[in-house]
């Protein structure tokens, strides 16, 4: 028996970071908010404590804080002619669960995207004609320019203290840091992190390359920082446990560090943890939410009526959310209509790991975000046209961390065990230093997410399905990268390199990324997109979603930070909604 | 099949659950009770928070440090099979102690107890697919236990068709030739995969050779040692203040170091 609670103003579907944003500024507005998180309520004290956060075991190998797939997976497979199967085990990407989402666990590498990106479609047609877009693509172009997202980039920054070095500050351009950049108002709010000794064996090779090396925007903060909202962050330590852990230390922007404390004391908000929404209530034409229903932790159901609902539950699970509500029609590659689980799109990976000799790059020393990168590759910063593809890669020297399970790295040609396994990974481990190339993704037809007939979750609901592989645009954008990273780790001094070109077909084993763009997309016309360019659902209204599940396709970043702009940019439009409810593009 | 409740990672005393949870997964903490619990007065049962942030001194979540001594999964036998294996994986030479000299077969033993052990957090309803692609990755229904039970005795009942004898009384030289065999899939043991048992052991040996000593392997930080990994210092800015300098200070574990009193 489904019961029914007391009727909210607004109910938000999980607890990450564009939740509890949009929690804070509307409940600060004296509205009631409702919070609804399906994994446990995280603080730092109690759950990523100084004596037990830094344990490779039980984090990066176990997975204790994500979401453990017993209570929701998806299926997965590389064409629309396979069977999907479970993913059982996380291994590709990582989702988060509890309160502080993905928000508690990422690397903190906080980007904007490039002004080109957002017109990406236009942008190459003009300058290369039709010709350059690959086949079977869905590129469209963002309904939101740069300019439009500039000021709500800046606010996130502002609120998880990015440390960083702006490139270009109204247009002038910055010695030092990224010259590519769209043209910022402010610089970051806190100086760059600190560098390892293989950042400045990149940052001089790179340079001398006529190449444009700046520290990498970072979540990690460089100083002690108070943000907008009064909440207090410390100084990064660099301790290495950073991807993949809570931080103890107060340093890495999360909703815990610079939300929470804020949002807990408005008197109008409430969070429930351990409360997963399994659909959003429609009224009997469907065109308005009515509220949510829910499942406790003691598996009884409830109803929460709301004036209106914000899906905030990551890009994946805000898709099945509106698929298994019934919001938008769920896209079909067999016709190419439909528009719910069109367009999802994921990250490439490639570099070359050079082995250096008489080094001690201490590998250990280091933070999620800590790196220098260059833009000289990525978007259309250089000319396409020789090269025949689409897209392109940030390029970055980094250590994120020396924990030994999972790095413990050997020369290939190397035995997988025994004596010489033994000493080869004692003598490697100091002198390995990483180029990587983290590239775009388009969007193409047969790359998309809908229900799998077959794999239920705990709660009886079917899985999400996820149709993906890289493209031969993808594969050969990623490859050409992967050798202007070896470029680089040659002229870093490296005595040998490992190119390391994009695996295909997507696998879902190794770890790669846990950037899931697409799905739920904004744009301009509803037959292409599930939301306007307002982050508002072209059918139900009073229905927003926020996340990366809005890309339209993926640029060469790392998401959050146009996360973080966009639920900013959203908030903007639910503020003007609540004044005049409606549709706040006639479609 | 031992079925051993070990509460990993340990969590504070909560309240004797009244239920079970129908959907566990979702349960971590649904009746730890704390200041800030609160049912809500419709009886909704959630975990509430509102107004305060719930937080209490010295509220964490610690785990249970094992206790060297005996197998709580293994048998004797089987034990002795995986220490001859683990040692030959990780060797004890002159570089230092192996994963068998460092407790990577207790650490072994105590994860096998634990939810890993079961798989109890993964994603196990069928049907589970007998031709899985490449990309699928896990797709089996055996869990860890099953995998080293069933696949501990397949090993012996082939060392003893084929040499007569024991894996633990092979030579090391048999026993390596035999390992290569079964990592590349190409030995065939009776009714199990050679390569599955290859690969649990061989990940679980990494992980116990590296992981924190809290765990019952990396006896000694002897792994770390051997790398050169501080463990869990947790302050490293003087360090990127002195580049490319050697580390010289010994490692840490979550309980210390022995000149710390610890382990």
């Amino acid at each position: 028996m489904v019961r029914r609670l007391q009727r909210k103003d607004v109910v938000i579907v999980g607890l990450g970071w564009t939740g509890s944003i949009l929690a804070y500024e509307l409940s600060h507005t004296g509205l009631d908010v409702v919070a609804l998180e399906r994994g446990p309520w995280r603080d730092t004290a109690a759950d990523f404590n100084i004596g037990t956060a830094p344990d490779e075991l039980r984090y990066a190998v176990r997975h204790d804080i994500f979401l453990r797939p017993k209570q929701d997976t998806l299926t997965m497979r590389n064409n629309p002619s396979q069977t999907a199967l479970p993913i059982r085990k996380w291994g590709s990407f990582l989702p988060g669960n509890g309160v502080g989402g993905a928000g508690v666990h990422w690397n903190g590498q906080t980007w904007r995207f490039l002004p080109d990106d957002f017109r990406i479609r236009s942008h190459m047609i003009e300058r290369y004609g039709e010709g350059i877009l690959p086949e079977g693509n869905q590129i469209q172009d963002w309904p939101v320019s740069y300019d439009d997202l500039e000021p709500y980039y800046d606010k996130f920054e502002r609120v998880a203290g990015i440390s960083g070095k702006a490139g270009n500050i109204k247009g002038e351009i910055h010695p030092g840091g990224n010259p590519f950049e769209g043209a910022r108002e402010h610089d970051y709010p806190t100086p760059p992190m600190k560098q390892g000794y293989q950042q400045e064996l990149f940052t001089r090779a790179a340079a001398n390359m006529g190449l444009h090396p700046f520290p990498r925007p970072s979540a990690n903060l460089s100083v002690a920082y108070t943000n907008p909202y009064g909440c207090s962050m410390a100084p990064c330590t660099f301790c290495g446990f950073c991807e993949w852990f809570g931080c103890a230390n107060y340093s890495k922007a999360s909703p815990q560090t610079c939300i929470l404390p804020a949002l807990i004391r408005e008197p109008s908000f409430e969070a429930r943890t351990e409360c997963e929404v399994t659909k959003v209530n429609l009224t009997v034409d469907g065109k308005m939410a009515t509220g949510v229903t829910y499942v406790d932790a003691q598996g009884e159901e409830w109803e929460q009526p709301a004036d209106l609902v914000l899906v905030c539950a990551y890009s994946l699970f805000n898709v099945r959310l509106l698929l298994l509500s019934g919001i938008g029609k769920p896209f079909d590659p067999a016709s190419g209509e439909g528009v719910v689980g069109r367009n999802y799109a994921y990250q490439t990976g490639s570099g070359s790991l050079g082995f250096f000799e008489n080094v001690k790059f201490n590998p250990f020393a280091a933070a999620g975000s800590t790196g220098v990168a260059l833009d000289d590759y990525n978007s259309d910063n250089f000319d396409h046209g020789p090269h025949g593809f689409v897209g392109g890669a940030s390029i970055t020297c980094a250590h994120t961390n020396g924990r030994p399970i999972r790095y413990h790295p050997t020369p290939s040609g190397t035995p997988m065990w025994g004596s010489a396994w033994k000493k080869a990974v004692r003598d490697t481990y100091q002198r390995v230093a990483s180029v990587g190339a983290q590239g775009s993704v388009m969007s193409y037809r047969n790359n998309y997410l809908d229900l799998d007939p077959t794999y239920k979750d705990a709660l009886g609901r079917p899985l999400m399905r996820m149709t993906f592989d890289y493209q031969p645009n993808e594969q050969k954008m990623a490859n050409w990268m992967a050798d202007r990273c070896d470029e680089i780790a040659k002229a870093m001094g490296a005595k040998a390199t490992q190119i390391n070109r994009l695996r295909v077909p997507w696998n879902v084993v190794p770890y790669q990324t846990t950037h899931n763009t697409g799905g739920a997309v904004m744009g301009n016309d509803p037959k292409t997109s599930v939301l306007n360019r307002y982050l508002q659902s072209w059918d139900v209204p009073n229905v927003f979603v926020m996340g990366a599940s809005a890309f339209p396709q993926n640029a060469g970043y790392n998401p959050t930070g146009t996360v973080g702009a966009l639920t900013y940019w959203g908030l903007d439009a639910i503020l003007n909604y609540l004044k005049s409810p409606g549709p706040l593009v006639q479609s | 099949m031992v079925e051993i409740g070990a509460d990993w990672p340990a969590r504070k005393p909560s309240r004797p659950r009244a239920a079970p949870p129908s959907h566990s997964g979702v349960t971590r903490r649904s009746l730890l009770a704390t200041a800030a619990l609160l049912i809500t007065t419709s009886g909704v049962s959630a975990r509430v928070v509102t107004k305060v942030l719930p937080w209490k001194p010295n509220d964490a979540y610690p785990v249970t440090p094992v206790v060297p001594g005996g197998y709580l999964f293994f048998t004797a036998n089987e034990a002795s099979v995986v220490d001859a294996f683990v040692d030959r994986l990780i060797p004890t030479d002159e570089l230092g102690p192996g994963a068998k000299d460092a407790g990577v077969t207790t650490f072994i033993d105590r994860q096998l107890t634990g939810p890993y052990g079961g798989h109890d957090w993964l994603y196990m309803q069928g049907p589970f697919s007998q031709n899985p692609l490449p990309t699928q990755g896990l797709q089996s229904p055996l869990t860890p236990r099953e995998q080293y039970r069933l696949g501990l005795a397949a090993l012996e009942t082939y060392c003893t068709a084929n040499f007569n004898r024991s894996f633990v009384q092979l030579s090391a030289d048999e026993q390596d030739k035999l390992m290569s065999g079964m990592e590349k899939g190409e030995i065939q043991l009776p009714n199990f995969s050679s390569k599955m048992l290859f690969n649990a052991i061989y990940a679980n040996t990494m992980e116990g050779f590296f992981a924190d000593p809290i765990y019952g392997g990396n006896r000694d930080m002897a792994g770390w040692k051997l790398v050169g990994f501080p463990g869990v210092r947790y302050d490293f800015r003087d360090v990127l203040d002195k580049p490319n300098q050697p580390y010289t200070l010994p490692p840490v574990s979550l309980q210390g170091r022995p000149a710390w009193g610890g382990h």
